[in-house]
């Protein structure tokens, strides 16, 4: 697993350099993508480029849309006809998509949504990274829901959470959010899944018994799925909706929806959250990081090892739904938990929640620049001065 | 006549609009044009928009999406790329069409997708209780334009015509069987059709504007609206207040969809 | 064993692809690559800087922090970057755009080429500057071999120009040897 978050491939006859946003794109394709809604945004556009130019070699829709919002719309349109859509966009755009990843949402209709997270607010430095859109993608949307977001720290990683992506969106009936780092975005190195296990594909459960009910509340929370124009006539809509897809205002109706849609999504975190853990065993300091500044996490991992450190790596694949027992059980009884991000300190909130009264240390640059290792371990050996450690 | 309105409504009753609103009888041609079109229920995909009018994909049994304000198209596009053998209505209000989804109606005219548009225009954002939209007249009133509107409205059919539409047609609720005609024909029309469907929404535009009973707006409707021929004969300034209904506009251009066909033949031959 | 080649000048002279034929080389030669960039908005002009970490093992933070080979095509690219080199490292400037004012460590080992120039008079083709450049860091550093940077700009041109790129190659570590 460790191998994903770096190039896993020296020196193998089928190495290629490949780009993060390429990477991505080939995942799509490989899950099964076959219409793409886009709009040309830096710095994601090598995907919608990618796409443009394999997609109709395979008989699959690309299509740049007129804005961002039009990208989204035409993809839950190719969602409900029974393809797996996607786009690729960054922040100005992202804030665009933000009512119809609601509307997604509530209307359980799969999508993927790759967001380049690039220097923000507003134009912000569009080529430079920032994991700004971390909170954005839980609740950019209005209203309560629940959502899923990944972010991958390698190229490699890039590939197979695209894949992740886009099953987990077909699983659980959901918009999921890919939030790649421009730095891992833009990032080149080294790719070679020649003998890697072939990935596994999820497609839509669309099988029922009996009349088809479009929400019906089964077990899993998730209803299965029959792609319109198959036969059954039934009806979508982003007001709050009954089993069979029509509007109810009755508070028991309402209060169920709600539940089952966020449900399906939180009552699932031990099966969707997923975590790298790196030298914790005998870890009394942890480094909490995701996207491109766990890869400068792991450089100050070995090199406060190095000096004689207990240190260790709690990487967060998954970043929505945020697994908070599990990140309270694996930091328990630890020196310290550090967290570096590329934000003012957003994921940091979720994490200070789980760590209650937890020794937390919260690293954050905002400067359009990758957080160097250094700059998180003379952090983490401040601070363990400053509680009276010895460094 | 019954059968038809049965055949295609859910029954799902009761609707959400006003005596005297105009809706109905733009649902009922719609059901009489389908009727009349013959495709099988299962075949068409019935997309709208938010606002009253908008609430009529919940009342008709098809393959149906109420979507958010002014996505409708996006949607639609979508879905008619991926699924080219369904026939694509898409349903509209006046502000829905040509206010927050006007980019979207631009680009779908100029991408000349093969799928109709109707927007009912009844002058007014209706469910919000009567607001100014892009299509109400200039100097009608409305509840934010309580002296008058000062905006200039959009000619739906010229934008639609200049945006790259390839058949425009013009109907109102008065005149319901040129309405179910005309939805016909658009359907029939490979490209991108648009139906201004005339509409009255008494209580919300007729009320501040002199027509506050279901009678006087289709009064208003009956004695302001002239056909394309009889407005031929006119000046434009003798024709400028008057509502022009029929078919307006239809030329032959490239279909996105069929373009998207070539596309991906000449692409896969090419590997 | 880690090196680090930042690659330097103005948008539109191929800086950045000169960095990736770098990076496909050395992975080619089975090292680590890791191949960023930073760029302004413009697709012309404006700066440029790419950059490569090659490393026997496997490499996490991605960025070039001190190069061991900095290239500089402009003026702004010196004066941006020239003070970073690690000591004893190897400064590559055009010697027709770069006038040195010495931010550079003393240590650095400092060669002025006429890459531009060579490009334009000898390969009638300024738009392989950047390949001649590519062919002079290689030269100097030998840090990959021959034969990874030749399949690597088989892997990154078509056939057509590819033979002008590889006679920009060789002309570049020609000139390379020749200053040693």
């Amino acid at each position: 697993m460790s191998e994903k978050m770096t190039n896993s491939c020296k020196g193998t006859a089928n190495v290629q350099l490949m780009q993060g946003n390429e990477a991505c794109a080939m995942g799509a394709i490989k899950a099964g993508a076959s219409f793409f809604g886009g709009y040309p945004i830096t710095p994601s556009t090598e995907i919608a480029e990618y796409i443009a130019r394999e997609f109709p070699k395979l008989g699959r829709y690309f299509m740049q849309m007129e804005d961002e919002i039009a990208s989204i719309g035409a993809m839950i349109g190719a969602s409900m006809v029974g393809h797996k859509a996607f786009t690729a966009t960054s922040g100005p755009g992202f804030s665009l998509m933000q009512e119809l990843i609601g509307y997604a949402a509530v209307a359980e209709v799969p999508l993927v949504i790759i967001n380049v997270m690039r220097f923000g607010p507003s134009t912000g430095l569009p080529t430079m990274p920032q994991s700004g859109d971390i909170m954005q993608a839980r609740w950019g949307t209005h209203g309560d829901h629940s959502i899923i977001a990944l972010s991958p720290s390698s190229v490699t990683e890039a590939y197979y959470m695209t894949i992740d992506a886009f099953n987990l969106a077909e699983k659980y009936r959901t918009p999921v959010v890919l939030l790649m780092d421009e730095k891992v975005g833009h990032l080149r190195e080294g790719f070679d899944i020649s003998n890697d296990p072939e990935p596994e594909i999820f497609d839509r459960v669309s099988a029922h018994e009996g009349k088809y009910v479009p929400f019906a509340n089964t077990e899993s929370g998730v209803p299965p799925f029959v792609a319109l124009g198959q036969g059954e006539r039934y009806h979508f809509t982003g007001l709050t909706h009954n089993e069979a897809g029509f509007y109810t205002s009755d508070a028991g109706k309402v209060s169920e929806f709600m539940q089952r849609i966020c449900g399906k999504i939180e009552d699932h975190v031990d099966e969707i959250a997923q975590f790298e853990l790196d030298a914790m065993d005998d870890a009394e300091i942890v480094i909490m990081a995701y996207g491109a500044v766990a890869r400068s996490a792991h450089e100050t991992v070995e090199s406060l090892r190095n000096a004689g450190h207990k240190v260790g790596l709690l990487r967060l694949k998954t970043i929505w739904p945020f697994h908070t027992d599990k990140v309270r059980e694996l930091c328990a009884g630890k020196k310290l938990v550090a967290m570096p991000e590329m934000n003012m300190g957003q994921l940091a909130v979720m994490a200070k929640a789980a760590l209650g009264d937890m020794p937390f240390l919260p690293i954050n640059q905002v400067d359009g620049r990758l957080i160097k290792p250094e700059t998180i371990e003379k952090a983490i050996l401040d601070k363990l001065a400053e509680m009276g450690g010895d460094r | 006549m019954e059968a038809v309105y049965e055949k295609y409504f859910r029954g799902n009753l009761p609707h959400i609009w006003c005596p005297g609103c105009g809706n109905g009888i733009v649902m009922s041609a719609i059901a009489r044009a389908l009727d009349k079109l013959g495709y099988p229920q299962d075949d068409v995909l019935f997309i709208s928009g938010i606002g009253c009018s908008s609430r009529m994909s919940g009342y008709m049994d098809l393959n149906t999406v109420h979507t958010a304000h002014g996505r409708a198209l996006a949607f639609a596009t979508g879905a008619k790329v991926c699924e080219p053998r369904l026939h694509v209505f898409v349903l509209m209000g006046d502000g829905d069409a040509a206010a927050i989804g006007g980019n979207h109606f631009i680009h779908a005219c100029r991408r000349n997708i093969d799928m109709t548009a109707i927007v009912i225009n009844n002058s007014i954002y209706g469910m919000t209780g009567g607001q100014f939209s892009p299509l109400t007249p200039t100097g009608k009133k409305a509840t934010t334009a309580p002296y008058g509107s000062i905006d200039r409205a959009f000619n739906l059919v010229e934008l639609s015509r200049g945006a790259g539409a390839t058949y425009v047609a013009r109907a109102d609720v008065y005149h319901a069987a040129l309405l179910t005609n005309l939805i016909v024909e658009a359907a029939q029309h490979k490209g991108f059709s648009v139906v201004e469907a005339v509409s009255t929404c008494p209580i919300s535009f007729g009320r501040y504007n002199d027509m506050p009973e279901p009678a006087d707006m289709m009064m208003w409707l009956r004695d302001n609206t002239i056909t394309v021929a009889q407005a031929a004969k006119l000046t434009d300034e003798e024709a400028a207040d008057k509502i022009i209904i029929g078919k307006h506009f239809e030329t032959e251009a490239v279909e996105y969809g069929e373009e998207m066909a070539r596309l991906l033949a000449s692409a896969k031959e090419a590997e | 064993m880690k090196y680090e080649v930042r690659f330097s000048g103005t948008g539109g002279q191929g800086i950045i692809r000169c960095a990736v034929l770098l990076a496909e080389a050395a992975l080619y030669d089975g090292y680590h690559a890791a191949q960023s960039q930073v760029y302004g908005p413009e697709s012309r002009g404006g700066s440029s800087q790419g950059e490569v970490v090659i490393k026997d093992s496997a490499i996490y933070y991605p960025k070039v922090v001190c190069p061991d080979v900095l290239l500089c095509l402009s003026q702004e690219a010196y004066n941006k970057y020239a003070a970073d080199i690690v000591p004893g490292g190897i400064l590559i400037v055009d010697e027709h755009f770069v006038q040195r004012t010495g931010i550079e460590a003393e240590s650095v080992k400092v060669y002025e080429l006429p890459i531009v120039v060579t490009a334009q008079d000898r390969l009638q083709n300024e738009m392989s500057a950047n390949v001649v450049a590519l062919g002079a860091i290689v030269g100097l550093t030998e840090i990959v071999s021959d034969e990874a940077i030749e399949r690597a700009l088989a892997n990154n041109f078509k056939a057509k120009v590819l033979p002008g790129n590889l006679e920009a190659y060789r002309v570049g570590v020609e000139l390379a040897r020749a200053a040693k």
